[in-house]
């Protein structure tokens, strides 16, 4: 479907997804459209979709090892100063680089076994309290209406921002109290409104049995502490780490979309590609990547880095760092405080096919701004 | 019966699918590692994505815009995000050539 020009509704922005800019969305053609993509040689295209576990298997060893290493260690110094660099390593790991597991096994292109990819899902949606099913189907939708107003439900960065509660973010608040609300409501049987338009009914007794489960997994550790008389049980599992590991995947989660473009119909407009040292992106599986791995999602992690050396001739310039991109970050959420409709707007290099209009009707009259 | 040709057998590479339009449809050509041809809708029934962009694993045709996932000899949906089956359709090679019952 082609986007048709269409009046851009006015600020401030509606992001239900049962609202007002919803129904716009779907009036002007920028609901589950058509996008622009890179063209890719088919052949080049499948060698780089192609599966394979060895990668995955050889990065959740050492991962997994990690988990261990931290844990023994905050265990050890426990008590002692010491053990707060082993913790504050062990919240990365269970609440930041869950994330990007997550995500990738969602995709199902980590592995090429699949019961291997939603164990590691499954396993990684616990630690970074994301409801499986939920969010497998809201990442569906955000792949569908990436950014676009009333149809995405993971924009993170709604304008104008609220400074206070970007902040708060970078330690899973309120988003962790509020998953365990969601759970609970969850576990007695019942679907917001808004997950109604995106999961089908047919996956909502999947989503009822996993709040029962894990409301039941989330009592061991703190039942285990009430015994033990000792922290360390809700430290290692549960909401505790998810919060205050937060951090650095909220780090790296802001560069993907903040600032940019919205209700576009081009990922060179709305995502971010940022180039990270080798650490970064192991904790976060090159998801840094950002805007090839929107334009082709079958792409497994491992070739994200190759795809983007493909890509780069249509592609506006990376930030060189996250310093880099947090430089443009910052300044343009302060100013979307009090202009909405303000963006940072991509340019392109010589090499790259134009941006096309045509695609969405906003485009040019979003182009103007400042 | 309709017999409607598509493309030529060597146009599809072995575990891969390519695009056939005709009459205004989309249909998905495939050709399984075992050399055997089959023919499914050509888009999507989650969100209508052109399945020729999508990877051949095996039986399994992956949509490559979800991830979602069906077995395109027999169109059954695989898992999320995909639950509606594929309609497949009857394929034949003759001469080097690969012919759809389109219906």
């Amino acid at each position: 479907m082609t986007a048709v020009a269409a009046p851009i509704p006015a600020t401030p922005r509606d992001y239900s997804l049962v609202g007002r800019d919803a129904a716009w969305a779907v009036e002007s053609g920028l609901a589950t459209a058509e996008w622009y993509h890179t063209e890719i040689p088919r052949k080049q295209m499948k060698a780089l979709m192609q599966r394979e576990d060895g990668p995955a298997i050889r990065d959740t060893i050492i991962w997994l090892g990690a988990f261990v290493v931290f844990a023994a260690g905050g265990i050890w110094f426990w008590g002692s100063w010491w053990a707060v660099p082993f913790f504050i390593c062990y919240g990365v790991l269970y609440g930041g680089s869950t994330d990007s597991r997550w995500h990738e096994c969602g995709h199902g292109t980590a592995f090429k076994t699949r019961w291997m990819n939603n164990a590691l899902y499954q396993l990684a949606c616990f630690m970074i309290m994301r409801e499986p099913t939920i969010w497998r189907w809201s990442h569906a939708r955000h792949h569908t209406d990436t950014i676009i107003v009333g149809r995405d439900p993971e924009i993170a960065f709604m304008r104008p921002p609220k400074m206070l509660m970007v902040a708060l973010n970078y330690f899973a608040f309120p988003t962790v109290p509020k998953v365990i609300a969601r759970v609970a409501y969850h576990a007695t049987g019942r679907m917001t409104d808004e997950e109604k338009t995106f999961v089908p009914e047919t996956e909502w007794p999947k989503v009822y049995a996993v709040a029962r489960i894990w409301t039941m997994l989330h009592l061991i550790p703190i039942a285990l502490a009430l015994y033990l008389q000792s922290w360390i049980p809700v430290l290692l599992v549960g909401p505790l780490p998810t919060m205050y590991g937060a951090w650095l995947e909220t780090i790296f989660g802001t560069t993907q979309h903040a600032g940019l473009a919205d209700n576009v119909l081009d990922h060179r407009l709305n995502a971010r590609t940022v180039y990270m040292n080798p650490l970064f992106r192991f904790i976060y599986w090159n998801m840094n990547y950002h805007v090839e791995h929107h334009m082709f999602p079958m792409v497994p992690y491992h070739r994200l880095r190759e795809l983007h050396e493909i890509m780069q001739p249509d592609l506006p310039k990376p930030c060189s760092s996250l310093f880099d991109a947090y430089r443009e970050i910052i300044p343009a959420l302060w100013r979307q405080r009090r202009e909405p409709d303000y963006y940072i707007r991509r340019e392109l290099p010589p090499t790259a096919r134009p941006y096309r209009p045509d695609l969405h009707g906003q485009e040019s009259a979003a182009a103007t701004a400042p | 019966m309709p017999w409607t040709r598509a493309c030529a057998a060597d146009d599809v590479d072995a575990e891969d699918v390519i695009r056939f339009d005709h009459a205004g449809q989309v249909f998905a050509i495939y050709r399984s590692p075992d050399d055997e041809f089959f023919a499914t809708q050509g888009l999507c029934t989650h969100e209508a994505a052109c399945l020729a962009d999508g990877l051949v694993m095996d039986d399994i045709i992956e949509c490559p815009k979800h991830n979602g996932r069906f077995n395109y000899k027999t169109g059954q949906a695989k898992g999320a995000p995909v639950t509606v089956p594929l309609r497949t359709f009857p394929i034949k090679v003759e001469d080097g050539a690969v012919f759809v019952d389109i219906g």
